[in-house]
């Protein structure tokens, strides 16, 4: 399929943040679109934020923690961890060491974080762009940032965490380090939003909402939009009606006869594959007419098995669509 | 499927499962069809077993709504015509409601029934932490769902509720929703961190004890104290709700373990979603839910594994050319030429590999199943989505063991 609007230069920016419905496949994306640019010569941060603790295998790797390490050349790798978080920060900015657990003060900390809003998410954002930014004052040996986001329904909170906290803390330190957050995240050399979808209806109808939400309530620039699992094309319009023809009684009698009688299933099987395809065929359609941001297409993959094999089919996909 | 189901004395359907009990509770990740797999279910409840049944969906697609009629009703419940039932070839035995979750209408309900007065109740309302609590405090959807279903049990206006979860991070979450409330209100951290405010002391009188002297300078560093002022403000409204917030999260999580309660767990047969229903199935066993189905959703046909199709599909590819010729000698003019019909039969052939690849991997899978409720229902990938009554009529024909009609 064309690539219908011409797509950014994805890889020149620092930071790309990869969002989607729960399930569309958003940390192979973002794992693959780590390794496309390790490939083309950047030295990588990939941040696992929604810690299900399996980006890893994406490499064929084991767990990461906190502290990154390189699961592929070029590749390194994190896992986020609020409280870590918050005592680097504490150590980088207030020159405050806090040695192993921070004891009582950390489930304290862990109750007022849960309760309080914007306060994981600033220390998840505020590790991320703290990273962003010493690579754009030329302080760090990584070129980019890719972060497996949050899913659809929490990322604006995420996203938005440095507005929200800025609404409610009036003074300190964290004021002041919410407002270069905020030029970093909105800076469109520096950042982009990627969302991640399938062509199917829940998926894209988040998409669009999302898309909308995001131009309505943050001043973060969007990207493009990943559509994933796009099926293959089977027949040109005149080749269906050939299609169709091999259905027919006398035809199907006759393949039956040449190739036995499971042909029936082959048939049924090539039905199945076309109106699955037609079916979201639609979806796209309407993802299509209603977002206007670049979509990149990336098919569905006819393999058996996981792993750094399907994270390099992949990437190759994207780097097609990106034209690299 | 595995040797432990077919030993099994009297192979149980979901059908006998949801007449045994009064609450079923669909889980599993996000995108595994969970939503229309409860609607689909509470539907063949109503029409086969009778008795008037809900489903409570948390986040229907749009068009699934309209379809159950409950498009934009908030909290309210909704009767699904029985037109619509009849329409999709049933004679329906019992009715079918349907209500979504209205997440803040449902925390404001909490809040006016448990504060002590009403002044503290719109104290607490037009808090701005409150809002931001309810509406983003992820947790906070998990504990309301079950919330609202301990209410809706209580009502007894229904004899089965079927209660599609919230897709959560972590599936698990949800379960634990009630206790970590309960803990949450009641628990000595946050009497210890509201102490300052309790005392009486505003800034600069404070009376910190030892334990909590750190977490105030480096909480005051950081955030500066008007926040921390806020939250402990809020956190002493909502303390007043205590009691009676405590003894509700209890009630709900004895609900979740009372035996008319069931847990389905729903999943495709992809590798990431199935990890997680199999972690899914045995924290369920671990905190003893009643683990009563799974569901394996958007399977693919069984006659992608058949090995004659396989043979026919590698005879398309390889003697293309030759049945194409053949196939050209009889009538009809979309066979008359064979370099195309040798194209399409070739992608036939290919195309059935391709979705054979996907077929095994699926059973691989579902043999790798280590933990397996008694009951496992299939439901086959459809070709198109479902969006109405018909659509969960023939889901729930699979889910009950009857696709044929």
């Amino acid at each position: 399929m064309a690539v219908v609007r011409p797509a950014p230069d994805l890889l020149a920016r620092r930071l790309l943040f990869f969002t989607g419905k729960g399930g569309v496949g958003k940390s192979t994306v973002a794992a693959a679109t780590a390794l496309l640019a390790a490939e083309h010569g950047k030295r990588v941060l990939l941040v696992e934020v929604d810690a299900k603790g399996n980006l890893t295998d994406l490499f064929e790797q084991p767990p990461v923690g906190f502290e990154p390490r390189e699961v592929h050349p070029g590749v390194l790798a994190m896992t986020m961890d609020t409280e870590a978080s918050l005592r680097e920060y504490l150590k980088l900015n207030l020159r405050m060491p806090v040695f192993g657990r921070i004891g009582p003060v950390a489930r304290v900390f862990e109750f007022v974080a849960t309760a309080a809003p914007g306060v994981k998410e600033i220390l998840t954002v505020g590790k991320i762009c703290w990273d962003v930014r010493e690579i754009v004052e030329g302080r760090s040996d990584v070129d980019l940032v890719v972060v497996d986001a949050a899913a659809t329904g929490h990322i604006v909170a995420q996203l938005g965490a440095a507005d929200s906290i800025r609404e409610l803390v009036d003074v300190g330190p964290v004021r002041q380090q919410t407002e270069w957050m905020s030029e970093l995240l909105c800076d469109p050399a520096i950042t982009a939003v990627n969302v991640v979808t399938t062509p199917e209806e829940m998926p894209v109808a988040e998409t669009i909402e999302l898309v909308e939400r995001v131009r309505r309530e943050l001043s973060v620039p969007l990207g493009t939009v990943v559509v994933n699992r796009v099926l293959p094309e089977l027949f040109t319009h005149t080749d269906e009606a050939t299609f169709e023809a091999l259905r027919e009684p006398e035809p199907s009698r006759l393949l039956e006869r040449r190739t036995g009688a499971g042909v029936t299933a082959v048939l049924d099987a090539a039905r199945l594959a076309v109106s699955l395809r037609r079916t979201r065929a639609a979806h796209l359609m309407h993802l299509l007419d209603t977002v206007d941001l670049p979509l990149l297409y990336v098919p569905y993959l006819f393999v058996r098995d996981h792993g750094l094999r399907v994270t390099r089919m992949v990437a190759d996909a994207l780097g097609e669509e990106l034209g690299l | 499927m595995t040797p432990r189901r077919t030993v099994a004395p009297a192979p149980q359907g979901l059908e006998q499962l949801l007449a045994a009990k009064e609450i079923a509770v669909f889980c599993g990740s996000g995108g595994v069809g969970k939503t229309s797999a409860a609607a689909a279910a509470a539907l063949m409840a109503s029409v086969r077993l009778g008795g008037r049944v809900l489903v409570l969906t948390i986040d229907p697609a749009r068009r699934l709504a309209t379809a159950l009629g409950i498009e934009g009703l908030g909290n309210l419940a909704h009767q699904v015509p029985v037109e619509a039932l009849k329409g999709a070839g049933f004679e329906p035995r019992g009715e079918l409601w349907a209500a979504m979750l209205d997440t803040k209408q449902s925390w404001d309900d909490l809040v006016l029934r448990h504060a002590p007065d009403e002044q503290t109740a719109y104290r607490i309302l037009e808090n701005r932490l409150y809002h931001n609590l309810t509406a983003r405090f992820v947790q906070s959807h998990d504990y309301i769902a079950m919330e609202r279903l301990y209410e809706i049990h209580a009502s007894g206006e229904y004899d089965l509720i079927v209660v599609d979860t919230p897709p959560t991070r972590n599936a698990i979450d949800f379960l634990e929703a009630p206790r970590r409330m309960a803990d949450f209100f009641g628990g000595r951290l946050l009497r210890w961190l509201t102490l300052p405010y309790r005392m009486g002391g505003k800034r600069g009188s404070r009376v910190l004890n030892v334990a909590s002297r750190p977490f105030y300078q480096i909480a005051d560093r950081v955030l500066g104290s008007k926040f921390l002022e806020d939250i402990a403000e809020f956190f002493l409204n909502f303390q007043s709700m205590y009691d009676g917030f405590v003894e509700r999260a209890t009630a709900v999580e004895r609900l979740l373990h009372d035996r008319r309660t069931t847990f389905t767990v729903v999943t495709t047969l992809e590798a990431a979603p199935l990890r997680e229903a199999e972690v899914f199935c045995e924290e369920l066993a671990k905190r003893e839910f009643h683990l009563g189905a799974l569901v394996l959703n958007k399977t693919l046909p069984d006659y992608l594994l058949d090995g004659d199709a396989d043979e026919a599909a590698g005879a398309l590819c390889d003697d293309a050319p030759a049945l194409a010729a053949e196939l050209a000698a009889l009538d009809g003019e979309d066979l008359a030429e064979p370099a195309r019909t040798a194209r399409v039969l070739r992608t036939v052939g290919e195309s059935f590999r391709n979705f054979e690849v996907v077929a095994k991997r699926e059973a691989e899978l579902r043999a790798e199943l280590s933990r397996v409720p008694e009951v496992v229902a299939r439901v086959p990938s459809f070709e198109d989505d479902i969006a109405d009554v018909d659509g969960l009529a023939r889901i729930g024909r699979h889910l009950f063991s009857e696709p044929g009609r």
